[in-house]
């Protein structure tokens, strides 16, 4: 059983410019060996916070504690940063071979140069970048500098690695090539690993915990299962992928269930509620089937309602199905059962989905 | 036409046979910009690079003084150096008027502004996350600063070319806090001037014809740097 040890503590963090407030976290506690993305628009204060937490962004009001010694106090700003490890949008790279670019972090520790070598080689092959060791940093393409970047950070061999938003700039195919790769790595090290994007499922993809970020603040953090699937508010919500998003008043009671009156039908949703309480409704695209028959004979789906197609648009792997069952729905269907089932603009279908899989948010709950 | 052939074949004759006058003079020369070119280098540097790091009120104003120092006439240089030298000056007490070392002053006071200027805008042209960057791998403030001072190598190689190129081919501050002194302060500028105004136009021409090798020869390594900037 692992033990888990906190690495890293913040505590009342706030970054205020020019009486903006940029950050505002109370607290949050990072877990050694866990990955944790900070998702959330631009502007959200990702970067800030990626910034603050690596004392790059001075001054700020707060606390940082790593390892259970608070920074300036018991560890030095700089004996501290030594034990982080920072990769941004940009590989921002030197002026020199990528081997030097790779060593320059252990130069600066004042390594010697044998053993640097040999840190540096065994990163460089990690990497998949070892043939490009003596060439100019700047005729790399963007996915070796990218990697370039990445090997320069393993190299120091960091407690805490910290990306902000390293894969925005690259094209899709070299973006999951490299997501796989580090995915790989950040598993076999074991690194402790924070990283901020706005795209949701590379964070799905890599992360242990999300936390969803918006205007300075952490609005909600949890496994991705639940940030996705069970999403706070609508802000979440809408964040995170949740296509449907209904507003309705609860109009029944029953055993363990209430439904909730939207658009002229009744959607039954698990939990419990009061009757006449405004509440707002999430369903992800993804737990809405669509059938051609008219019946719900054999499913154990609470919710089936017929439907017209409105708008049917293609998300390359699936398609993405509006419909009008009185409210609007989202389906996403598989590009074979599009064909299937003969899914076209204007077909009247039967759309079903879980009371389990309706999300509740009381209106009002920020 | 005469005047000129002769005198042209004449400066070659000179030339070739490394006439120990205007060898004298040409090393004379070196030494003393290549000496101010130092200083400047390291004063124009290091405050450069100092100003173009720090956010401070009124630092536009500074940067436009310095901006406005690349361009200071020679000629009023010299005039301020001379009176602060001159016997009854500030800095007569010194008794370095008339002396290579007034001239090197006097360069340095030429040269530094051209350095600072480049130097700053050398270093502002950097990635502004790669201080970041750079701080983030583990660097002290001063490592960081020495990084980004590598990574500014080129641009900064063309300011210090820029300085040379200034005070090598300067005569107006040379001549008036120097005084064209036989093999004491006669550097290739002020030497023209004279020996053209005596009308000895094959020393004239052979030392014209230095002063435009060396210019050549700047402009050699400036471009070879903006090319080599081009290739990115």
């Amino acid at each position: 059983m692992n033990q888990s040890i906190t690495i890293l503590e913040a505590e009342n963090l706030k970054v205020k410019r020019g009486g903006a407030t940029l950050l505002n976290i109370p607290s949050l506690s990072i877990e050694k060996g866990e990955i944790l993305a900070l998702i959330g628009p631009n502007g959200a204060g990702k970067t800030t916070f990626l910034q603050t937490l690596s004392y790059l962004l001075t001054p700020f009001q707060g606390e940082i504690f790593f390892k259970g010694k608070k920074v300036e106090t018991h560890i030095s700003v700089l004996e501290y940063r030594r034990k982080l490890a920072m990769v941004f949008q940009d590989p921002l790279l030197f002026d020199t071979t990528v081997f030097n670019n790779v060593a320059s972090g252990l130069k600066i520790r004042g390594m010697k140069r044998k053993e640097i070598a040999d840190r540096v080689m065994e990163q460089l092959e990690r990497f998949g970048i070892s043939h490009l060791s003596r060439r100019s940093a700047k005729t790399l393409s963007g996915g070796e500098a990218q990697r370039a970047s990445l090997a320069r950070a393993f190299v120091l061999q960091p407690e805490i690695l910290l990306l902000d938003e390293p894969f925005s700039s690259l094209d899709p195919p070299t973006r999951d090539s490299l997501i796989e790769d580090l995915e790989h790595i950040l598993q076999q090290t074991r690194t402790t690993a924070l990283f901020a994007t706005h795209d949701r499922l590379e964070a799905l993809r890599l992360s242990d915990r999300i936390a969803v970020m918006n205007a300075g603040r952490i609005l909600q953090i949890g496994s991705p299962g639940e940030v996705m699937n069970q999403p706070i508010n609508e802000f979440v919500a809408l964040f995170v992928g949740v296509e449907t998003i209904l507003t309705g008043k609860v109009v029944k009671k029953d055993g363990g269930t209430f439904f909730t009156l939207v658009g002229g039908q009744e959607i039954e949703v698990v939990g419990s509620a009061h009757l006449g309480e405004a509440m707002v409704l999430c369903i992800r695209p993804e737990n809405v089937t669509l059938s051609t028959r008219p019946s719900r004979e054999g499913s154990s789906a609470r919710n089936v309602f017929p439907g017209r197609i409105e708008k049917i648009v293609s998300l390359g792997l699936y398609q993405k199905v509006q419909l009008n069952c009185g409210f609007p729905l989202v389906a996403y269907v598989t590009n074979p059962s599009l064909e299937e089932l003969s899914l076209a603009e204007g077909k009247e279908v039967t759309a079903s989905f879980k009371a389990t899989a309706v999300t509740a948010i009381k209106k009002g709950e920020s | 036409m005469d005047l000129i052939l002769d005198g042209i074949k004449k400066a070659f004759w000179l030339l070739i046979t490394f006439d120990p006058e205007v060898m004298g003079i040409t090393l004379l020369s070196l030494q003393i910009s290549g000496t101010a070119t130092l200083v400047s280098l390291l004063i124009g540097i290091s405050t450069g690079t100092a100003i173009a790091l720090s956010q401070f009120p009124g630092k536009r104003f500074i940067v436009s003084l310095v901006n406005t120092g690349m361009g200071l006439p020679p000629v009023v240089v010299g005039l301020f150096v001379t009176i602060f030298l001159w016997r009854s000056g500030p800095l007569g007490f010194l008794g370095i008027l008339y002396t290579p070392t007034a001239m090197i002053l006097a360069q340095t006071v030429i040269a530094t502004p051209i350095v600072m200027g480049i130097s700053l805008a050398a270093i502002q042209h950097l990635p502004p996350k790669l201080r970041l960057q750079i701080l983030a791998l583990g660097a002290t403030r001063l490592q960081m600063v020495w990084i980004l001072i590598k990574e500014a190598k080129l641009p900064l190689l063309a300011g210090v070319m820029a300085g040379f190129g200034g005070v090598i081919s300067e005569v107006g501050a040379s001549i008036m806090v120097g005084g064209n002194i036989k093999g004491y302060s006669r550097v290739l500028t002020t030497a023209t001037v004279m020996e053209t105004s005596r009308g000895n136009f094959d020393i004239a021409i052979a030392l014209g014809i230095i002063l435009l090798l060396l210019a050549y020869f700047i402009n050699l390594i400036l471009t070879q740097i903006q090319q080599r900037e081009r290739s990115r």
